[in-house]
């Protein structure tokens, strides 16, 4: 039962770390904004999995994931609204481009 | 659920009537919201409250979750009279139903977020009071520096929502297949500390901590606070943050209150510190006015933290108190810059140079602001930072007079750049940048609302007491 767990919860913490890594590092917004989907759906694929495998006769775990993914679906949304404006001023969606502003 | 469809029936109404009427007919919609607004707020704090709860307990209201939804209507209510100037401009007033819509929604999440006693009704109002907020930072359509900051607000945003479902995903596996605050609280305390729970308390402090912006997760504030226009600027450092600030206490105290001494009061004190410290350090070099603000509200969420360090009932209250005083403080402050910028375009700490030759009233209330800021006697600043040190020492506890000892040497330093905007405007023998003018009606109601809550606040102590009373009647620490 216990490797069970690990053979899904790995993969689902691997995904995350990827996404830090890519928010961190890539240049581009979409690739950034990619990156933080993986955080996303890791931390749904998180609680599909402790919902599924320790709790196995309750629902609170799915139900938050789907909440979740529609959450994730309105921020990206926005978020992609947001980046058609950058475009449309600078013609770029290079982050390097967007500091504009005295530090 | 008062207060909340009281919110969404203005809501509504505002849509219609901006949906429906004809452009030359949008002049009645800022005095249409204002007022209701107002009622609403009466309306709100006149009703008596029940302690009622709705969906099966997920949502709760009581005395002291309404208390806290009135403080934040009053930042609502001024933020719509300091931005009503600025919302009739030409590159905005195509979109002014818009503004007041996106404003009372995110009001609505944050009311959600306050009386959610169940984590998917809370990240549900966190998210509707963060995605509305984005767009209006981007609100400037014509202007770079909103897109800019727009996009580094968002991304920020949804990055930290990413890690506090991390951390509540991990708390899950805890909770015995329940996300009631009440049954993790109950199988927290029931099990043994675990090196994983700590891991994920150390995310939703991060992940709420990035919504108060608290040091090491401040770094989009600056640019944010720069880039948005003023008016959302000003929602943004008060409204928004106050009510992280109760969520983050109502959520650390029911949920993790049972660990509170073994798990996150240490994490809590090194970001308090780190928070009150570098946000003063910053501050002090900064040159633009709303980046100076930015730091400086970063400093005042280390003060507000403060009270959730007490983590007890006057914690609380003294928090409610402050968050109160620092609604009238900073969003005077940010009347005075918003009304100067709209005029005249600058918002440079120089440009300040011998205000109170030409516009000696704004000069009288930005000094009143910045000496409530800083905590300077008789203002309310000063009893509101008094009240929240004594609630976090009444516990005797050595290391937490350290603490406070540490927040009021901050005071201190945070004196001196707040008194350099007041040493720029009233000695500083440069000719005078900014002529003369006259502030408009709204923007002089937002400014005598401010100098009247700084002036009185502190001295009227019924303030104070009403906040006791209500958290000390809704029972909002105890664990059913």
């Amino acid at each position: 039962m216990n490797l069970d767990i690990l053979w899904y919860l790995v993969p689902s913490v691997i995904m995350f770390c990827c996404g830090v890594y890519g928010f961190v590092t890539r240049k581009n917004m979409i690739a950034m904004l990619v990156s933080l989907e993986l955080m996303l759906n890791s931390a749904d694929l998180n609680f599909a999995i402790f919902n599924r495998f320790l709790f196995p006769d309750k629902m609170e775990g799915m139900v938050f994931t789907l909440f979740a993914i529609a959450i994730a679906a309105a921020e990206t949304a926005v978020a992609i609204a947001i980046i058609i404006n950058i475009y449309r001023s600078i013609g770029s969606t290079e982050i390097v481009e967007t500091n504009k502003m005295k530090h | 659920m008062l207060p909340e469809l009281i919110i969404l029936g203005i809501f509504l109404i505002v849509f219609l009537c901006d949906t429906f009427t004809p452009d030359n007919g949008k002049k009645f919609l800022t005095p249409l919201t204002s007022v209701l607004f107002l009622l609403a707020t009466v309306a709100i704090w006149i009703v008596p409250s029940c302690q009622e709860s709705v969906f099966g307990g997920m949502y709760v209201d009581n005395a002291a979750c309404k208390a806290m939804k009135c403080v934040l209507n009053v930042g609502a209510f001024i933020c719509f009279l300091e931005a009503s100037k600025w919302i009739s401009t030409k590159e905005v007033v195509i979109r002014k139903g818009e503004f007041f819509e996106l404003i009372l929604i995110t009001l609505f999440g944050m009311y959600l977020m306050i009386s959610a006693r169940h984590f998917l009704l809370f990240i549900i109002g966190l998210e509707s009071a963060s995605l509305p907020i984005a767009a209006l930072v981007a609100f400037n359509k014509h202007k770079y520096e909103s897109h800019e900051a727009a996009i580094k607000y968002i991304m920020t945003a949804v990055f930290s929502s990413a890690i506090l479902l991390t951390g509540l995903s991990f708390v899950y596996a805890f909770s015995g297949g329940s996300l009631y605050f009440s049954d993790i609280a109950a199988q927290i305390s029931a099990g043994e500390m675990s090196g994983l729970l700590l891991f994920a308390l150390a995310f939703v402090l991060a992940g709420i901590g990035f919504k108060l912006s608290l040091v090491p997760f401040h770094l989009w504030t600056a640019d944010v606070y720069q880039g948005a226009p003023t008016a959302v600027t000003a929602y943004l450092s008060v409204v928004s943050k106050g009510a992280a600030a109760f969520a983050f206490f109502i959520i650390f105290v029911q949920v993790f209150g049972q660990v509170y001494s073994a798990a996150w009061e240490w994490m809590l004190y090194a970001v308090i510190i780190a928070t009150i410290t570098i946000g003063n350090l910053f501050a002090m070099r900064q040159k633009n006015m709303k980046r100076f603000m930015a730091f400086s509200s970063v400093s005042q969420a280390g003060y507000v933290m403060l009270g959730a360090m007490a983590a007890d009932e006057l914690g609380l209250a003294s928090m409610m108190f402050y968050i109160l005083v620092y609604v009238v403080s900073n969003l005077g402050a940010f009347a005075v810059i918003s009304t100067i910028e709209d005029r005249t375009g600058y918002v440079g700490m120089d440009d300040y140079n011998g205000l109170h030759k030409t516009n000696p009233y704004l000069a009288v209330a930005m000094t009143l602001a910045m000496f409530s800021l800083a905590g300077i006697p008789p203002f309310a600043g000063f009893f509101s930072k008094i009240l929240i040190f004594t609630s976090v020492t009444g516990t005797n506890s050595m290391a937490l007079y350290m603490l406070v000892l540490i927040a009021l040497i901050n005071t201190i330093i945070s004196l001196y750049y707040y008194l350099l905007v007041v040493k720029a405007m009233w000695i500083s023998s440069d000719a005078p940048k900014i002529e003369s003018f006259k502030a408009g009606c709204t923007e002089k109601t937002a400014l005598w609302i401010c100098v009247l809550g700084i002036v009185f606040l502190g001295l009227v102590s019924y303030v104070y007491q009403y906040f006791v009373s209500s958290v000390g009647a809704s029972a909002l620490l105890s664990l059913n």
